[in-house]
């Protein structure tokens, strides 16, 4: 990798970091309704799936995927306006956080029905196959959605047509409060990959280098018609389920050690054994993204809010006129 | 050549599909076999399969995979096997497929059209007999078509693919093979939205659709030199045509709603509900319906026929109502 390239990754990371916890701080003060979805911990996963995809490919986030959305190119003005439900955002403020997505630039909008976006992804994967189109499609979603039946329809389907598309779960841990012993009665959820006829392979999610190796891999064998890959991201979210949990399900032991293995920090770790100036960078950086991130919510709180009326627009595409 | 309803929506995906590239076929076992009653009779060896999709036993999947296909730029047609198992797709429809243009901010559309069996009247039992419009007449996002005649079940599947939104399309097994008639030569379309209204009369307005218009138009046949009674084929369920509906109860003053869904929480409540709020005035006796009983569709054929509407539950509700 070049020094360009090492420096903008950091970039990405640090900018997902900044942007949600400014969210998060949003939220104490009450400034923004709903609910918000940190994924504080999980930067590297994002960005090593996200930044090397084509403009063209498609993405489906869960719900913890704010970073996604940055990555893959949405505008970070509009996706704040869509936080605060105003009308610039993708939803124009018919739905909160990441239920609309930007088809401009290939993303899908998560639903609140874990996994329910996978049969969209390889349907989407599916077209990509018979108009012998070399993009590929990449269905994010978390171990707990994994138990869900959506999930399992959508990779036996995936598996039989060998389509271009790339599982990726965010393992953290938790779903909301309940710990993998009572998910499922397996190690890696990766090992369910063989069951549906395609590779399961496991990375670290909280090391950006790990991440971009086995998503090369994945999105090279998917781009090639070699099919789907299950790539299972060990990761940790710092906060709880949503802002308004504490999360007391966990030790606090359990979350000092996931701490110490910060994807932002290592990958300043790794910049500082490369030589680079790591004070400088970071220095540089943290302007470079408060600034996006000011600016964002300054967009968002002078975005108008939606008009009631504008609740009956977007239902149908061709609406059967009533007389 | 008449051609039966079945014909009629089989006909429907052969010129879809032959006009448009986009329109492909999901559903089990619609490929080789083409179809477990032979509605997709022909498509894979005209079309190939990778139009004509055979997937696993997984509904939601058909439907999700389905959207995918939606928003890349195809025209899917998903067929449920039985409609009861439309359940096993309910999530991807309602939270998926109803929701994905308003929560989109209007970025996209969903041109997807979930067909497949549905009703009762051929001892299917409780897993192949159901009716299950009413579950999806409450969402937001979605139409429903209910044809009774196959140049119905032709033309309004042509435009449920045509269309951009999510389509529920009901197509009643028992109509398959019993309802035969000639079909135009030339291309048609039958819109969606709009009600047929197929006797005209005085003294009564019967609503209806799907399987039971039949025994309606029968029964007001019947009945005719004793009642006057105006027929309306609602057709599509969701948006209803109630400029049809109001024309024909502020001209009649009465109206009989009957479905073969069961009563409680069916179709007929909200008709008649819109009815009693917007022309009350006009009404000279109650609104009545004449649907099935609130069960579950029995096997035993005089358990079915007990449950089910027929022509004689009918003309007594005509009856009672005109005696008003």
């Amino acid at each position: 990798m070049t020094e360009q390239k090492e420096r903008e990754l950091y970039f990405w990371l640090r900018l997902i970091r900044e942007y949600e916890d400014r969210i998060s701080t949003l939220d104490k003060q009450g400034k923004i309704q709903g609910g918000i979805y940190s994924g504080k911990g999980q930067e590297a996963i994002v960005v090593g799936i996200c930044h090397d995809l084509r403009p063209d490919d498609w993405i489906f986030p869960l719900h913890r995927d704010l970073g996604a959305f940055l990555v893959k190119g949405a505008d970070p003005k509009r996706l704040m306006a869509q936080i605060f439900g105003r009308r610039d955002g993708f939803a124009k403020g018919k739905d909160s956080f990441l239920h609309g997505g930007d088809f401009s630039h290939c993303i899908f909008g998560a639903t609140s029905m874990l996994g329910s976006t996978l049969p969209v992804a390889v349907g989407t994967a599916y077209k990509f196959r018979i108009k012998k189109e070399d993009r590929v499609a990449i269905a994010f979603f978390g171990e707990g959605a994994s138990s869900r039946g959506d999930v399992h329809e959508a990779m036996n389907f995936a598996g039989i047509y060998k389509l271009p598309v790339v599982f990726v779960c965010e393992n953290n841990f938790y779903a909301y409060s309940t710990p993998n012993e009572l998910q499922f009665a397996v190690e890696d959820v990766a090992d369910r990959g063989p069951g549906y006829g395609f590779r399961g392979d496991v990375c670290s999610g909280n090391d950006l280098h790990s991440v971009m190796k086995a998503a090369k891999k994945a999105i090279d064998r998917a781009r090639n018609g070699e099919g789907p890959t299950f790539l299972e991201c060990k990761t940790y979210r710092y906060h709880g389920h949503s802002e308004h949990d504490g999360a007391a399900y966990r030790s606090e032991e359990e979350l000092i050690t996931w701490e110490s293995r910060d994807p932002i920090e290592r990958w300043e770790v790794y910049m500082g054994k490369r030589k680079y100036d790591v004070a400088a960078i970071r220095a540089e950086t943290t302007e470079r993204v408060k600034k996006v991130v000011d600016e964002a919510l300054a967009f968002a709180e002078a975005s108008p809010w939606p008009e009631g009326t504008e609740a009956m627009e977007d239902l149908y595409a061709t609406p059967v006129e009533e007389d | 050549m008449p051609a039966t309803y079945i014909q009629a929506i089989n006909q429907a995906m052969h010129e879809e599909m032959a006009r448009d590239e986009n329109v492909l076929l999901l559903g089990e076992d619609v490929g080789v076999l083409g179809g477990a009653f032979k509605a997709t009779d022909g498509l894979l060896a005209k079309f190939g399969k990778e139009r004509v999709v055979d997937t696993p036993i997984a509904e939601s999947l058909i439907v999700g995979a389905g959207v995918g296909l939606a928003i890349q730029g195809m025209r899917p047609i998903l067929e449920m096997q039985f409609i009861d198992f439309i359940s096993c797709g309910f999530d991807q429809i309602v939270n998926m497929a109803a929701t994905l243009r308003y929560r989109h901010g209007g970025q996209t559309a969903c041109p997807i059209v979930v067909r497949g069996p549905c009703g009762g009247g051929v001892h299917g039992g409780i897993y192949h007999s159901q009716n299950p419009e009413a579950w999806f007449f409450h969402v937001p996002g979605l139409k429903i078509v209910a044809p009774a005649t196959a140049y119905d079940a032709k033309g309004l599947l042509k435009s449920a693919i045509r269309d951009d939104d999510p389509v529920i399309y009901l197509e009643h097994k028992f109509l398959y093979r019993r309802i035969k008639e000639d079909l135009p030569d030339s291309e048609y379309l039958v819109p969606i939205g709009k009600a047929a209204l197929r006797k005209e009369g005085r003294d009564l307005t019967a609503i209806s659709y799907g399987s039971p218009v039949h025994a309606v138009i029968k029964a007001a046949r019947d009945m005719a030199g004793e009642i006057d009674i105006e027929v309306i084929d609602l057709r599509t369920l969701l948006p209803l045509d109630w400029a049809t509906i109001r024309a024909s109860v502020a001209k009649t003053g009465k109206a009989l709603i009957v479905h073969e869904a069961r009563r409680t929480g069916g179709i007929g409540g909200e008709i008649a509900a819109r009815i009693a709020e917007e022309l009350f005035e006009y009404l000279d006796g109650p609104v009545l319906r004449v649907a099935s009983m609130d069960t579950h569709n029995a096997f035993a054929a005089p358990m079915e026929e007990y449950i089910l509407p027929n022509q004689e539950k009918i003309a007594e509700a005509i009856r009672k109502l005109a005696s008003y």
